[in-house]
């Protein structure tokens, strides 16, 4: 044979000539060179103990094992050897060796390998199990319903390395068991963020379809958005009560929050295949209103290779069809240059044309002109066709476009004109009534014009509206007459046309010429001109034969036509789930799942349940959760107290109690105690910020409406107490970004169980949000509890008014936040600070000048108070008698400086610099008494 | 997902086919020679071309096509994404990536892909695990390889396999502890004829060099991180830290990686450092055009702007040019009507210019267009954005590092109309 030197090699004693031989083998198969006739050689070297040889032959015998089956089986049992051992690369290798053999006779054996790799104890050779359940699947589907079970365990397996494995597998083997997913979904939702990139855009698709079955529509008309994580701890009567509310008022499932939630901040991925997954998990299950916060991540990838842009910018184009405002403030993002490959230039030429609208059409078609006169002459049609559909859809600049496009009619580039007459051809269909003048310019192009769908086109319309220019439209006969047998297919339909409409209109001037058009089309070579003659002739000549059609010719050529759609080529795509290949097929790929329509009803969310220590929740990005300490330096005594007291343990709960008596409120508290705190609040008055700094906690109590307070009373003579108090933590809110965190502990004081204390309706001023705390099942006498909750405030001292509900009762209480607490601290070097506090001068400065008690001059108790005050972090300072403090509002993110600068004489100046001017001055009067009480 | 691969060069050549699956015979290239044929420049090849059997996905890079078979749905993203992570994987090992460099590599580029897709799933594409499962090849490696029979291929898991720190291997060692940092940013630009700019946005990068040993976390933090109006960052930065305090805290990769791209908002102003002073006019009935155009600084914070570059695409009216530089070279080709001046760096003080003229065809009309001017140039030291970054601190290991910080200005895409 001709490979006999490599076979030679091959049965070499010597581990390098084995080498070289398979390194050329390797080479011959990445050529396409068949390699097969070496297989026996080959095998023998599968032991090999020297393991780039090894994993050579594997890749040899995944090539051909195939063709040469029997000889393949010789390899098998080194691989279960293999799978024994102990180092889990080697087993990993050689599963996936055994598993990539297609060879039908192993598939028992495969069955075996991979159930006993599903149980191993490295989660690397447990991802490859999940790789080779579509492998076996694809030898034997017969096998399904056995490893359906596989995926079954898989599915439960906690490993961020294996989750998006079994996922794919998942969608391959068995994407209808929805079933399968219910109680793994909450994980899958958490553990998302640490999965690789690959198998998050699997787990992405896949959860997308999953919503769509098991959540109802948040795109109903009248939806109130809540966030009310409520339901699934409620017994089946509640939620019964809670589907007949559904009709009335919109609830996202809390499931389905989470998932939007959980996959936001992927729109951050270096890989654009994550990033469009989020985008079109929003796109196919956000509420409407927010589907917008994927537009910029959307457009910030069509900064990445023109592969990217093609597809991105392809889905773009879909969207913005439906929702235009999504991508309107980034329209400059879409213009075209003259360096873009046409098929970027013509994807992008459509998205600015759905986004066009009255606003930004003028600022467009001057754009549209320089692509006009594009040297790419494609791209300068399309735009043409481009101006046509602006024209139409924005009736404003009708005229204006028609104006431009009979402009373009005087164009040196024949293509250019052609497409000009086409476009303009259409707009005059939708309105003829006064363009009369327009279509007099068209007939005169036709003696230079030589494109025959522009000529066609010119002549359509003259016959089409002859009546409007009786005098041109028998000359155009006349001469189209004359260069009838020399001009194009559809040109001379056209002519036919022309004559046929003139005949029934005009018959005295032109019955002759029409007879001589229809005598030369009797003769034409084409069969398709020559019919059309014939059934022309019969139709508007009337002769013995003609039947009772004729008498309708005039109609039947001059019905009024309805005006072409000037629509979108991308209309018709939005069936397709965005992000797939299908879409961007526009038809439908081997494999396409759809997506189901919202089900009217939900499924029981209940299916989702998992026992509580199945769920786990594991965030990288959280991990080094040392965030909140590296705010608080310099300030970690006393801060101290504050978390002990949050913590679960029985001592600190005393202590606590202790603190906080004060806050105490609502039926506990007598009357007078509360409508004195209903007052304060308010009034936001200095005595009850002091109040808040001798008890060594920023705080605020709730309080309550006075109509309440009576029940309330009553029902403590009664011995039904409860007692709710509030906090603010000053920790990132973990249930949204832009919310303040706020911590209240509950406490029964009655001698009776409270059962199901919840949060029922909330009042909240617009804009504000509020993510309430999970449901208390129960609570014994003197038993308390402390729950976390979420509010964004808006960075306003506006108050939340919620009630809070038990199974017998409920409460109106409300929360209105000191200003100080509607910030979180920043860290920043003392030069940054100066750079943004120049940045923030004029309107965004206020200052004061306070008095410092003498007490209070000491830089220790100065960063102590302020820092108690209002939730800020301190920056170094180099100063001794200047500190700085800096914070950003939880909202908006905006920046708050924070400068005390101590003067002679018992005084210093205050001085707060931020864009936030209004909660700014408020600050700035809280701040004011801090330093000057002992 | 991913079934097979091919890569086929500038002359139609496939010249490496790899298969995950069961083999696909190469004549489903056929249907990818016609697309190209159609499209006439490889840059318009469609991305996506289905086959009666088979879908073709399809980047072009470093003249080579990279072209994945695929049997069913999948994202097309997924595939695109990968194939340009399979080029950067190739360009890490080899320096570059070429057809030359992977034909005398073909084993190593092969036991790479062989581990980047298992059954089409990616499965490591991580450039630190894969080097510690297939070492890249080097001049010393090959020859002490050959002598002692040692192989360049790895007998343990990669420890980053199973770390919650994938992109990281352990048992990082260097004698000389440096972590380099570089500021890149790119404008994007058109600007009109008489010099206004349409639009304009900076692009940013930091690319990142670090060779630390051990297991260092690093905080970057930014003097003005609010000009950061969109960003995407490598896997290893704590999106949660960045969204509270907009400070990058990571425990990087070992080696080249990027840290972060960002998008300045557009709500800023972009300053545009240079300005194209241009008079290209064509006149009807002559065989004569007048071009001249002249280049200067306009916003460079004091910086001088280098590696200026001019090109543009004539109309196909002009027959030839005939142009004077006052400094740099130029080139005219006839044939693909390209004009480029290789200008180099601008001297304030004496304005580079090209004037003269084009001989247009005879008896033809005035073109309707005028050319766009492209154009090149780098600024070094400046982020034209004005980012700085305020401070680099390690944490979790105790030596000092040599800490290094670069800027650098350059023109993405920068049109001039004309």
């Amino acid at each position: 044979g001709k490979n006999e030197d490599l076979k030679q090699m091959l049965e070499s004693s010597k581990d390098s000539s084995k080498l070289d031989a398979m390194k050329r083998i390797v080479g011959m198969i990445a050529k396409g060179k068949n390699a097969s006739e070496l297989f026996p050689a080959v095998v023998k070297n599968v032991a090999s103990k020297n393991i780039e040889i090894k994993k050579l032959v594997y890749v040899y015998l995944m090539r051909y094992a195939e063709e040469q089956q029997d000889l393949a089986l010789l390899s098998i049992s080194t691989f279960q050897r293999a799978l024994k051992d102990p180092n889990q690369l080697i087993r990993a290798s050689a599963l996936r060796v055994l598993s990539s053999i297609r060879v039908p006779i192993i598939v028992p054996i495969m069955m075996l390998a991979i159930k006993e790799a599903s149980s191993d104890l490295s989660p690397y050779v447990r991802k490859n199990a999940a790789h080779a359940i579509q492998k076996l699947y694809s030898l034997d589907p017969e096998q399904k319903e056995m490893l359906i079970e596989v995926i079954e365990k898989l599915l439960k397996d906690r490993s961020t390395l294996v989750a998006g494995s079994v996922v794919m597998a998942f969608e391959e083997v068995c994407p209808d068991r929805i079933d399968l997913i219910h109680k793994n979904y909450r994980k899958l939702c958490t553990l998302l963020v640490d999965v690789e990139e690959w198998g998050q855009v699997v787990i992405i698709h896949m959860l997308t379809r999953y919503a769509r079955t098991q959540f109802v529509s948040p795109w109903k008309k009248d939806v109130v958005e809540e966030y009310n994580e409520n339901n699934f701890y409620e017994s089946d009567d509640e939620q019964k009560e809670k589907d007949q509310k559904v009709k009335k008022t919109y609830v996202m499932d809390p499931d389905h929050r989470l998932l939007l939630r959980n996959t936001k901040p992927l729109l951050q991925s270096r890989n654009a295949a994550v990033v469009m997954a989020v985008a079109q998990l929003y796109w196919h299950l956000a509420p409407k209103s927010e589907a917008g916060i994927v537009s910029k991540s959307l457009v910030r990838l069509l900064h990445s290779n023109r592969e990217v842009q093609y597809i991105v910018l392809q889905n773009i184009a879909t969207m913005s069809i439906q929702r235009k405002g999504m991508f309107e403030p980034y329209l400059k993002s879409f213009y075209v240059r003259s360096t873009d490959p046409t098929m970027i230039k013509t994807l992008k030429l459509e998205i600015l044309t759905n986004l066009a609208n009255e606003a930004n059409i003028s600022t467009l078609l001057r754009e549209f002109q320089t692509y006009v006169k594009s040297q790419d002459k494609q791209f300068a049609a399309a735009t043409i066709q481009a101006i046509g559909r602006c024209a139409t859809n924005i009736t404003e600049v009708t005229d204006t476009c028609l104006n431009g496009l009979v402009c373009l009619l005087s164009n040196r580039d024949e293509i250019v004109v052609a497409e000009s007459v086409v476009v303009i051809k259409k707009l005059l269909q939708t309105q003829p009534a006064h363009h009369g003048e327009i279509i007099k310019h068209m007939a005169k192009l036709l003696d230079n014009i030589t494109v025959p769908v522009a000529r066609a086109s010119i002549l359509w319309l003259i016959g089409e509206y002859c009546e409007r220019v009786p005098k041109i439209a028998p000359d155009v006969l006349r001469k189209t007459a004359k260069s009838f047998t020399n001009e194009d297919d559809l040109v001379k339909l056209q002519i036919l046309n022309l004559g046929a409409k003139l005949y029934l209109t005009n018959s005295k001037q032109t019955k002759l010429l029409t007879q001589y058009v229809l005598n030369l089309g009797k003769y034409d070579q084409s069969y398709d001109i020559r019919d059309r003659t014939r059934f022309i002739r019969q139709l508007i000549v009337p002769n013995e034969k003609s039947g009772a059609l004729s008498k309708y010719a005039k109609k039947i050529f001059l019905a009024q036509k309805p005006a072409p759609l000037l629509e979108s080529p991308f209309k018709a795509r939005d069936h397709f789930q965005l992000g797939t290949l299908s879409h961007t097929l526009n038809s439908k790929a081997t494999g396409y799942l759809e997506l189901s329509d919202w089900p009217e009803v939900a499924p029981d969310p209940a299916l989702r349940n998992v026992e509580a220590a199945e769920v786990v929740g594991r965030h990288r990005w959280n991990v080094e959760g040392s965030t909140s300490q590296v705010h608080i330096f310099g300030f970690q005594v006393s801060r101290k107290i504050f978390y002990v007291f949050y913590s679960d343990s029985e001592d600190s709960k005393k202590k606590a109690k202790g603190i906080t008596k004060k806050r105490n409120m609502s039926s506990s508290s007598d009357s007078e105690a509360s409508s004195s705190e209903e007052s304060s609040s308010d009034s936001k008055s200095e005595s009850d910020l002091q109040s808040d700094s001798q008890s060594g906690k920023p705080g605020r109590a709730a309080s309550k409406e006075k109509k309440k307070k009576k029940k309330e009373e009553k029902k403590k003579k009664n011995g039904k107490g409860l007692a709710a108090h509030y906090h603010f933590s000053r920790q990132p809110c973990i249930f949204g970004e832009r919310m303040v965190s706020v911590q209240v502990t509950v406490t029964n004081t009655t001698d009776q169980k409270i059962e199901n204390i919840h949060i029922g309706e909330m009042k909240l001023p617009a804009g504000m949000r509020m993510h309430g705390f999970n449901p208390i099942e129960s609570l014994e006498p003197e038993g308390s509890i402390t729950v976390s909750m979420g509010i964004d405030f808006c960075d306003s001292t506006q108050t939340a008014t919620f009630q809070l509900c038990t199974n017998e009762d409920h409460f109106n209480v409300s929360i209105q936040p000191p200003v100080g607490e509607l910030l979180l601290p920043v860290t920043m070097s003392e030069k940054d600070f100066k750079k943004e506090q120049g940045m923030l001068t004029g309107m965004n400065e206020a200052s004061a000048t306070i008095a410092v008690a003498p007490q209070n001059s000491s830089s220790p108790v100065i960063i102590e108070r302020v820092v108690k005050a209002a939730n800020l972090g301190v920056v170094p300072s180099g100063q001794d008698n200047i500190h700085r403090f800096a914070a950003k509002t939880v909202h908006s993110g905006s920046l708050m400086l924070v400068t005390v600068e101590l003067k002679e004489s018992s005084t210093a100046q205050l001085i707060i610099n931020t864009e936030k001017t209004v909660i700014g001055s408020v600050l700035l009067r809280e701040l004011k008494p801090v330093l000057s009480q002992g | 997902m991913i079934h097979s691969l091919f890569l086929i060069n500038a002359a139609g050549d496939i010249f490496l086919e790899k298969h995950w699956k069961s083999v696909v015979s190469r004549s489903v290239c056929d249907y990818f020679f016609e697309a190209q044929e159609r499209a006439s420049e490889a840059e318009n090849v469609p991305p996506v071309i289905p086959t009666p059997h088979h879908y073709l996905l399809s980047v072009y890079r470093h003249k080579i096509f990279f072209v994945a078979v695929i049997q069913s749905e999948v994202p097309p993203l997924f595939v695109i994404e990968f194939l340009h992570r399979v080029v950067d994987t190739f360009q890490d090992y080899f320096g570059i990536c070429s057809e030359v460099m992977i034909k005398d590599n073909v084993v190593v580029v092969y036991e790479v892909l062989e581990e980047m897709l298992d059954n089409g799933f990616p499965l490591a594409t991580e450039s630190n695990i894969l080097k510690e499962l297939i070492k890249p090849p080097t001049i010393l490696r090959t020859v002490v390889n050959t002598i002692t029979g040692s192989t360049n291929v790895g007998d343990q898991l990669p420890t980053g396999q199973l770390s919650v720190v994938p992109w990281r291997r352990t048992g990082v060692k260097y004698t000389n502890n440096e972590a380099y940092f570089d500021v890149i940013e790119e404008i994007d630009a058109i600007i009109d004829k008489s010099g206004s700019t349409i639009t304009a946005e900076i692009q940013g990068v930091i690319d990142a060099c670090v060779k630390l040993t051990g297991m260092p976390d690093l905080t970057l933090s930014f003097m003005n991180p609010r000009l950061l109006d969109d960003v995407s960052f490598h896997p290893c930065v704590r999106f949660k830290r960045w969204e509270s305090e907009r400070i990058l805290s990571f425990i990087p990769p070992d080696g080249n990686f990027r840290l972060l791209s960002y998008h300045v908002s557009a709500q800023n102003l972009v300053a545009i450092p240079v300005y194209v002073k241009h008079n290209i006019s064509f006149r009807d009935g002559s065989s004569l055009g007048r071009f001249e155009i002249t280049v200067g600084p306009k916003q460079t914070m004091g910086k001088t702007i280098e590696g200026v570059m001019v090109s543009s695409q004539m109309p196909k009216g002009v027959l030839n040019m005939s142009l004077t530089p006052s400094q740099g070279t130029h080139v005219f080709d006839p044939v693909t009507k390209l004009l480029s001046w290789d200008v180099g760096k601008i001297n304030p003080q004496k304005l580079p210019s090209l004037k003269g003229t084009m001989s247009l065809q005879g008896g033809a009309s005035k073109p309707d267009e005028n050319p766009t001017i492209n154009l090149q140039f780098k600024i070094q030291q400046l982020a034209i954005s004005g980012l700085k970054v305020n401070r680099l601190d390690m944490y979790g290991e105790k030596y000092k590092p040599f800490k290094g910080i670069k800027y650098m200005t350059k023109a993405g895409k920068f049109q001039v109309r004309t």
